[in-house]
């Protein structure tokens, strides 16, 4: 049924990894994505921000179609992956996804978690799957736990696994749900030194995050998202350290400093707290 | 504080109330009861040694046999039908709710009559094969697939849909997620209510009383009544109902450990 249509330059040429043209996504009459338009080039981090609400997960739920778009045009390494005549199996393979909640099968131990889908999908042998598995088990600092079963690891170990379990397919590209949102803030370095690894291994990321400091270090570029539109891109420090817009600057603002988002705007009148300014964006 | 009882003493009061009741119930039993008589019909010893082993090697036997084969063939159609019913393709749904209202809604006695009497007569000819056992693994599958099928389907979904999600963009299709992610948690999620039916199943295997079988062939319902009617008393009962309750007690309570179990780890 599937036929696969491959563009013709899917090598070495400056087309960008990721190419997103006129995105747009409703779920019935809620419009998430409002015509995003975003280039990521091959080995380039990406960091995606914004409020909840903004359409920064769906966006990247889009990129392997997760989601499927309204209209709009996603490419990965030039196939286009919103063509209905694309094997969308064949190009979720060279693309790797990691999930707020983990999403470890948690039938399985560690390692076969990382070698099924190796032996289902990519039909590899028992004994490379096996070298595989070991290999990125490694690479995520996690040897020792190849026996175990999810429910014993901490959040912090369980999405570390998740990261290999992406990464014994191969990908060309990954993609970041809210990685450390899930974890209880001493576990958040150990992954997120995990994925600074892998930037720093050159490969292409695509990570919707909360962790500024991340975004700051790691990232190429921030793209600041609100309301189902990219209201500003550009430098991680010129987004996070000089924005530009002023929805950009409250949000930061509000993510920066704690003690303003422990309210919402709605619980009136009750805070201490002076208000933030008086637009009413968002 | 208007009541003249404490909360305590009212406590105590209904519970002394409910315990005299109890034992008031047993005493009237005992002196009602015609015990010799009790006995006379139910507990004769050596009518009961007589019994063996033939109520174990084939009459019990027989039972597990019918209710295994049933199980096994009703499992596979019930997955099948639990399948259906989350299809997306309109029809399968339809045929698959039909079917679940169908088998659900009619007595499984019907069912039997209707596998072991009508068939044959408006298809002769038809064989339906594995003769009596085949039979009633149909009649007994047939009907433990639609209930199998509502339960599997329950816990096809209570599988989280991350683990769908997740199993999809690592390129696994549709099918083979299903196959290899979501199903195996699913069977794991209903291993209790399943045990369950294989409980109701093991008491519904009686039913083959209806079919017209072979001695060699009686399950323990069928084995206990024909030995009543020829030994004119009912001890023969009584052990059979022992021989269920063996298997059917001991099933119950790994139903409720298994359900501790899974309630301790959500």
């Amino acid at each position: 049924m599937s036929r696969k249509t491959e563009t013709v330059d899917s090598m070495g040429t400056d087309r960008p990894e990721i190419e997103i043209r006129g995105l747009h996504k409703s779920f019935g009459d809620n419009e998430v994505l409002r015509g995003i338009d975003l280039d990521i080039a091959r080995g380039e981090v990406v960091c995606v921000i914004g409020p909840s609400g903004s359409g920064k997960s769906t966006l990247l739920r889009c990129v392997n179609l997760l989601e499927e778009p309204t209209s709009g045009q996603v490419f990965v390494g030039g196939t286009e992956v919103t063509d209905l005549d694309v094997d969308i199996d064949a190009v979720r393979r060279r693309i790797g996804m990691v999930f707020q909640q983990f999403n470890l099968f948690p039938h399985l131990n560690v390692t076969e978690n990382l070698t099924l889908p190796q032996r289902r999908v990519l039909r590899r042998s028992k004994a490379r799957a096996a070298a595989v598995a070991r290999e990125n088990l490694v690479r995520v600092g996690l040897a020792d736990k190849a026996d175990a079963y999810p429910a014993q690891l901490s959040g912090g170990q369980q999405q570390r696994v998740a990261i290999a379990r992406a990464l014994v397919m191969g990908p060309e590209v990954m993609l970041f749900d809210e990685p450390t949102s899930a974890l209880d803030p001493e576990l958040v370095g150990e992954v997120l030194s995990v994925m600074r690894l892998l930037a720093a291994e050159g490969m292409t990321m695509m990570v919707v995050t909360h962790e500024m400091s991340f975004a700051r270090e790691v990232a190429d570029r921030v793209v600041f998202m609100d309301g189902g539109v990219i209201v500003e891109h550009g430098p991680a420090a010129q987004v996070v350290g000089d924005p530009q817009h002023e929805r950009t600057r409250n949000f930061l603002m509000r993510i920066l400093d704690p003690a303003s988002t422990e309210a919402p705007v709605e619980d009136a009148g009750v805070d201490v707290r002076k208000p933030v300014d008086g637009s009413s964006e968002g | 504080m208007t009541s003249r009882l404490t909360r305590r003493q009212r406590r105590r009061v209904s519970q002394g109330i409910q315990y005299a009741v109890f034992v008031a119930a047993l005493i009237l039993i005992g002196f009602l009861a015609d015990w010799d008589r009790l006995q006379n019909q139910f507990a004769q010893k050596d009518l009961a040694k007589e019994l063996f082993p033939d109520i174990i090697t084939i009459a019990l036997r027989n039972t597990v046999v019918y209710t295994m084969s049933g199980f096994v063939f009703g499992l596979v159609l019930g997955l099948i039908i639990a399948l259906m019913r989350l299809s997306s393709v309109a029809p399968y749904r339809w045929v698959a709710s039909v079917y679940i209202e169908f088998f659900r809604g009619l007595p499984a006695l019907l069912i039997f009559i209707f596998v072991g009497v009508a068939v044959p007569l408006a298809f002769p000819g038809t064989q339906i094969p594995g003769g009596t056992y085949g039979k009633v693994a149909l009649g007994l599958g047939l009907v433990a697939a639609a209930y199998m099928a509502e339960t599997i389907r329950a816990g096809i979904q209570a599988v989280p849909k991350g683990q769908m999600e997740a199993a999809r963009s690592l390129g696994f299709s549709h099918a083979r997620a299903m196959v290899s992610v979501i199903i195996p948690q699913a069977l794991r999620i209903v291993i209790p209510p399943l045990t369950n039916e294989l409980v109701l199943l093991f008491k519904d295997s009686s039913l083959v009383l209806f079919l017209g079988v072979t001695l060699e062939e009686r399950e323990l319902t069928k084995f206990g009544r024909d030995l009543a009617s020829q030994t004119a008393n009912s001890t023969p009962i009584l052990v059979a109902g022992l021989c269920y309750l063996i298997v059917t007690v001991p099933l119950s309570l790994v139903v409720r450990r298994l359900e501790a179990r899974a309630d301790k780890a959500r």
